[in-house]
């Protein structure tokens, strides 16, 4: 096995847009010696029956996620703050549709 | 099906630490809640998952061969063109997978290494050989056709990578198998040499398919915990059975005859009944001992060493452009 050429290459994060409007959306992952070479790779692999209209690839190392063992004390609180919710208000029928 | 290798179980003794995440975990599994790459697993689950995952990526890859064999002499451009691009999904399928098992811990360089040293399974279907144009009718109808009822249930897998792996590669697979029961329509409704071509190719490739879905419940040591895991849905004796249900009928639309004398239609249970399955013949395969076997593993060897100036040349370009543009930024501070 030739060490030169085998080791790991950068993996890369794919995003694609799959319509105007849209927002750009995780499809996967993949490997690449550069963020260009990413970018021609994410376009074979992920957009091969018109997925998309844009691409985004960010080095997978660039990204700082949460860990999911705060999951709880991250997004436990907000489900208790009912009064964020239209719903928590109330406007007497007469009034319509607001 | 793609993971027939899976035929050794995992000693692995929980500690009491573990039995208590191990008991929270199956909770989430049996709630139908993904787990994701950075959540607690069990070791057995994530070794079950890399092995799963890894051998049907290797499938995807070694598949592209006996396709990939016949896309110079394919008979027409519109067939070309067709059998060019399903033997690239193939490569695509494989690509997914492979990020899928490297969220679990594994690298793509372990993975590749493992199938060029043999000590990867990989589905016991691609060791048979393409002979003739009908064949690759044949896979299409048969082999993608059997892979689909195997796939369809693991969309569901309750490990979320796998399973987005698993929606795009089907939406892609349904293509492949109407691809290849046109080309069999084709060649059934032609001369008596095409319908004889067709007939031999169903002839060869309908035991081989049914061995896909591995060996039977009775025989298959993983099935229980794989199913307590969610990772598989329903047994192999249940989905070999699916595709027979749903395959004779096409195969008598097309006016073939299947190569089994026992096969036939149970009035009270609406299902086919087959003959019995050669399991000594899917053992030697499974073992290496597949027809083609030793050319696969050569053929994919022959890519990876052809590869290698085009990875080296990747790196070097890569390294050149970093210096020039560190540079350029250097010069311009």
């Amino acid at each position: 096995m030739n060490v030169m050429t085998d080791k790991n290459w950068p993996l890369f994060e794919v995003f694609i847009r799959s319509r105007g409007g849209m927002s750009h959306r995780h499809v996967g992952s993949l490997h690449a010696v550069d963020a260009e070479m990413a970018l021609q790779n994410a376009r074979d692999v992920y957009t091969r029956r018109g997925e998309g209209l844009s691409i985004w690839v960010v080095a997978s190392a660039a990204i700082t996620a949460s860990d999911p063992g705060d999951k709880d004390m991250l997004f436990e609180p907000t489900a208790s703050k009912i009064y964020r919710h239209p719903t928590f208000y109330k406007v007497p029928d007469d009034v319509g549709h607001m | 099906m793609y993971t027939q290798g899976l035929n050794t179980i995992d000693a692995h003794a929980a500690s009491p630490a573990d039995a208590e995440r191990e008991a929270r975990f199956q909770a989430r599994i049996d709630a139908d809640e993904k787990i994701e790459p950075n959540d607690w697993m069990p070791a057995g689950y994530r070794r079950t998952l890399i092995r799963q995952i890894s051998q049907h990526a290797h499938s995807e890859i070694v598949g592209m061969l006996p396709e990939g064999n016949w896309i110079t002499r394919a008979p027409s451009l519109r067939r070309k063109a067709a059998l060019l691009a399903k033997v690239q999904d193939e490569g695509g399928h494989g690509l997914y997978l492979y990020a899928a098992a490297e969220t679990l811990d594994v690298t793509r360089e372990e993975l590749v290494e493992q199938l060029l040293a043999g000590k990867a399974k990989y589905s016991s279907i691609f060791n048979y050989p393409t002979l003739t144009w009908a064949d690759i009718g044949a896979i299409g109808w048969l082999v993608d056709g059997a892979a689909i009822m195997n796939q369809i249930p693991l969309c569901r897998c309750s490990y979320g990578p796998y399973a987005r792996a698993m929606i795009r590669i089907c939406k892609e697979e349904s293509f492949h198998q109407r691809q290849g029961y046109e080309i069999m329509l084709t060649l059934s409704r032609g001369t008596a040499e095409q319908k004889a071509l067709a007939q031999s190719a169903l002839d060869r490739w309908w035991r081989p398919s049914l061995m896909m879905f591995g060996p039977s419940d009775k025989e298959s040591q993983h099935s229980d915990t794989s199913m307590r895991w969610k990772i598989k849905r329903f047994t192999n004796d249940d989905l070999r059975q699916k595709f027979v249900d749903a395959t004779v009928p096409q195969g008598h639309a097309l006016g073939l005859v299947f190569p089994d004398p026992q096969l036939k239609l149970n009035e009270a249970s609406g299902h086919w009944e087959f003959g019995a399955i050669d399991w000594e013949e899917f053992r030697q395969v499974v073992a290496g001992n597949g027809p083609c076997t030793k050319d696969r593993l050569r053929a994919r060897r022959q890519a990876h060493a052809d590869g290698a100036w085009v990875r080296e040349a990747a790196l070097a370009h890569a390294a050149k452009r970093r210096a020039r543009s560190d540079a350029a930024q250097l010069a311009a501070e």
